[in-house]
């Protein structure tokens, strides 16, 4: 059940990043959980402790503990900072010191409704049309499908690690690290 | 209580000041205004530095979050009161400051660049001064630098390095494969790499272990202490009992009374007021909160906030046929001086300059596939780009952190409308390149191109932070420098009028206020200021305790 999408703003959220960075012979963004990963972060605060940084030192792929798993407590002002950058400012005197902030929430209401409500059966010729139509939001988009492809699987995306696989990157090697060798030669 | 001093900012300058003081028995107060991902109460690592990208790069770990405390940003006032509002030149705000996030390459100025105006003469426009001390006075710091924080280097391998007192206490790490590479195309060009002198252990150093290669250090926060950001010195001030190190505290105003600083008024984390009380206030907040603090605390002086410095930075990278896989290794672990070398004759004159310099060039390219992403397009190609990893893995150059000549007209002042979280305006960046730069900067991107072909390139390609006259705030060809090497804004020199403090750091005609970052360089050299600020903050704080004249 997604925590911040209706069920059609997250049908057209994953057809729109299926678009973004399609299956080939590899998984996409379908296969990586992109649009999990999206929905996380918009409702990043339906969970304590907010789902925002991760923790350490290590995830425990490469031993160590598995500190990534334990998201970290944010301070007061961290989370009104986190608050105002995924929920906008609401209207609220306390974040609108400087005016208004539109919130990450608002854009991907407005720019999935601008996408259409049939977007995700349209056509996907007509998909990347609607796609280049809206450059601000799909630049939003592809910003956060690029995160949700290639961060750590902790955040809710690279599911089973497949945005580091098929590029052949190890991702996080602490404590184990890399050796001179590896390091030095080819 | 009142304690023996107050120390603003936990980065490399006021942790070496710590260090100091505590150990000649003072009794300090360390205030930062970020978290403490470092250190435990007992010393211990923290457990919030790690190989993560998307914390590190994306989500403002690190501090400061744009939208608690943007900055503003005009080319020159015909912009307006600001052209952007936002992320501006955000060194970390966390204990350890910015030590946390830097690479760690520790380089020395060189004896001439304390000596500019009298080695090279004046260039128009721009506000070319001598130090009002030299590097014989310094040596002896560099060298307690090297040692307090752990550098790794090779004392024998720059031909252009100014004189030592004695060897790198580390030798240097494991040389990345792409620098090797590169280096031994320069030499071909008859250039002269060397390993980069680099704060990150090669040995287990200070009851630190030796660094492992992970490949997240530029950027990022070290996850087994290995890096010399201030872990060192924050941990020998703290094992003294007498330093208490205070995060999440956001000082607010120095007070000052008849010409003497009296304490600091500092915000706690609950948002209640205190009045710290201390015999010496040491402001080490960076080169741009430093003087925000002083403006924000009523403080004056004609030069306050100017003479704002960077680096000009150019970035050549080519692009080669082979994987490079520059992820691995300690992010850059070869450099190069030649382009710190002045031209003169016909090349500057030429662009009506008497002289040029560039900078420390660095052998570099990108390391982690979230930055690579988002440079591929989206669609069909996506993946296949991401497969060859032509902007990663066979990505690799260059960057030449040139010289950035002072001018008063650069400068930090107060935003007039914009305000922090707290309610108090933000600073304001006024910058614009001297014509030096963009004319040091296209001579020597053509050497770097020329290397890169004889490395194997297939092409290369050449840009800059900052973009001149660029107006795309946001994008790749933008007019606000991302070098976070800040200086200049507090400038030293025996002269009270031209000169903000004096050489011993102290403010002119404030005996007991003292600045312990890089904002008193007078000039910026073509180096990163890290190393520099430390051994400077160490010879100020001697100079506090009497143990230097």
């Amino acid at each position: 059940v997604p925590e911040f999408f209706t069920p059609a703003e997250y049908e057209t959220c994953r057809a729109a990043c299926a678009r973004l960075i399609p299956t080939d012979d590899d998984p996409g963004a379908d296969g990586a959980g992109v649009v999990e990963y999206i929905d996380g972060l918009l409702g990043a605060f339906s969970v304590q402790p907010p789902r925002i940084w991760a923790g350490g030192p290590t995830s425990g792929r490469f031993g160590g503990p598995k500190g990534f798993a334990e998201f970290m407590t944010l301070t007061p002002l961290e989370e009104l900072g986190w608050r105002m950058r995924i929920e906008g400012s609401l209207g609220l005197a306390e974040r609108e010191w400087n005016g208004p902030v539109v919130g990450w929430q608002q854009r991907y209401r407005e720019g999935l409704s601008e996408l259409g409500a049939d977007f995700s059966t349209a056509a996907l010729d007509e998909q990347d049309r609607r796609l280049h139509a809206v450059p601000d939001f799909t630049a939003l988009l592809y910003e956060h499908a690029c995160e949700g492809m290639y961060a750590a699987p902790e955040y809710g995306g690279n599911r089973e690690l497949v945005g580091w696989q098929y590029i052949g990157f190890a991702g996080d090697v602490q404590p184990r690290g890399y050796s001179d060798a590896e390091v030095s030669e080819l | 209580v009142t304690v023996d001093a107050v120390i603003v900012g936990s980065g490399p300058g006021g942790s070496a000041v710590a260090d100091v003081l505590t150990a000649a028995g003072w009794s300090v107060i360390i205030l930062e205004k970020g978290r403490n991902h470092l250190l435990t109460e007992d010393g211990s690592l923290g457990s919030g530095f790690s190989n993560d990208e998307l914390k590190f790069t994306r989500r403002h770990f690190l501090g400061p979050d744009p939208l608690l405390e943007p900055r503003s940003f005009r080319r020159s006032p015909a912009d307006g009161d600001r052209l952007f509002v936002g992320e501006v030149n955000s060194v970390p705000t966390t204990v350890g400051g910015g030590g946390v996030h830097a690479d760690g390459k520790t380089p020395r100025f060189r004896e001439i660049d304390f000596a500019l105006a009298s080695e090279l003469g004046g260039i128009d426009d721009a506000t070319v001064a001598d130090w009002p001390i030299g590097y014989d006075d310094l040596e002896p710091f560099y060298a307690e630098a090297e040692r307090s924080i752990g550098v790794s280097g090779d004392a024998s391998a720059n031909p252009f390095a100014a004189w030592r007192s004695g060897p790198y206490p580390m030798p240097p790490g494991a040389p990345m494969y792409a620098g090797l590479i590169t280096s031994a195309a320069a030499e071909q060009h008859g250039l002269h790499p060397y390993p980069a002198p680099t704060a990150a252990n090669s040995v287990p150093y200070d009851g630190r272990p030796a660094c492992n290669n992970c490949g997240f250090c530029s950027y990022y926060g070290c996850p087994i202490g290995a890096k010399g950001d201030p872990i060192g010195p924050l941990r020998r001030a703290l094992a003294t009992g007498r330093a208490e190190l205070r995060p999440e505290t956001f000082v607010t105003r120095v007070v000052v009374r008849n010409g003497r600083a009296e304490g600091v008024e500092i915000r706690l984390p609950d948002g209640t007021d205190e009045f710290v009380s201390a015999r010496h206030v040491v402001l080490a907040a960076g080169a741009i909160e430093t003087p925000r603090l002083a403006l924000l605390s009523g403080l004056e002086h004609p030069m306050l906030g100017r003479n704002l410095m960077f680096h000009f930075q150019t970035f050549v990278l080519g692009h080669f046929a082979q994987r490079l896989h520059p992820h691995k290794g300690r992010s850059v672990t070869h450099v190069h001086d030649d382009a710190v070398l002045p031209v003169t004759g016909p090349d500057a004159t030429g662009a009506g300059l008497p002289w040029f310099r560039g900078g420390l060039v660095e052998h570099a390219g990108p390391a982690h596939p979230i930055g690579e992403a988002l440079i591929v397009p989206w669609g069909a190609d996506h993946k296949d780009t991401m497969r060859r990893s032509d902007f990663r893995e066979r990505l690799w150059g260059f960057i030449m952190q040139g010289e950035d000549l002072p001018q008063a007209t650069n400068r930090v002042d107060l935003d007039p409308r914009i305000r922090d979280v707290h309610g108090l305006p933000v600073a304001r960046i006024t910058y614009a390149p001297h014509r030096h730069e963009l004319v040091a900067s296209a001579h020597h991107a053509a050497v770097m191109q020329r290397v890169l072909a004889t490395a194997g390139a297939d092409w290369s390609a050449v840009w800059t932070s900052p973009t001149p006259n660029g107006s795309d705030t946001t994008g790749s060809s933008s007019p606000i420098p991302i070098s976070r090497h800040l200086m200049g804004t507090l400038r030293m020199g025996d002269d009270p009028t031209t000169s903000v403090c004096d050489r011993w750091g102290r403010w002119h005609g404030i005996e007991n206020l003292v600045i312990a970052d890089s904002s008193p360089f007078p000039t910026g050299a073509g180096y990163g200021p890290t190393l520099t600020l430390v051994a400077l903050a160490l010879r100020t704080a001697r100079g506090l305790t009497g143990l230097v004249q």
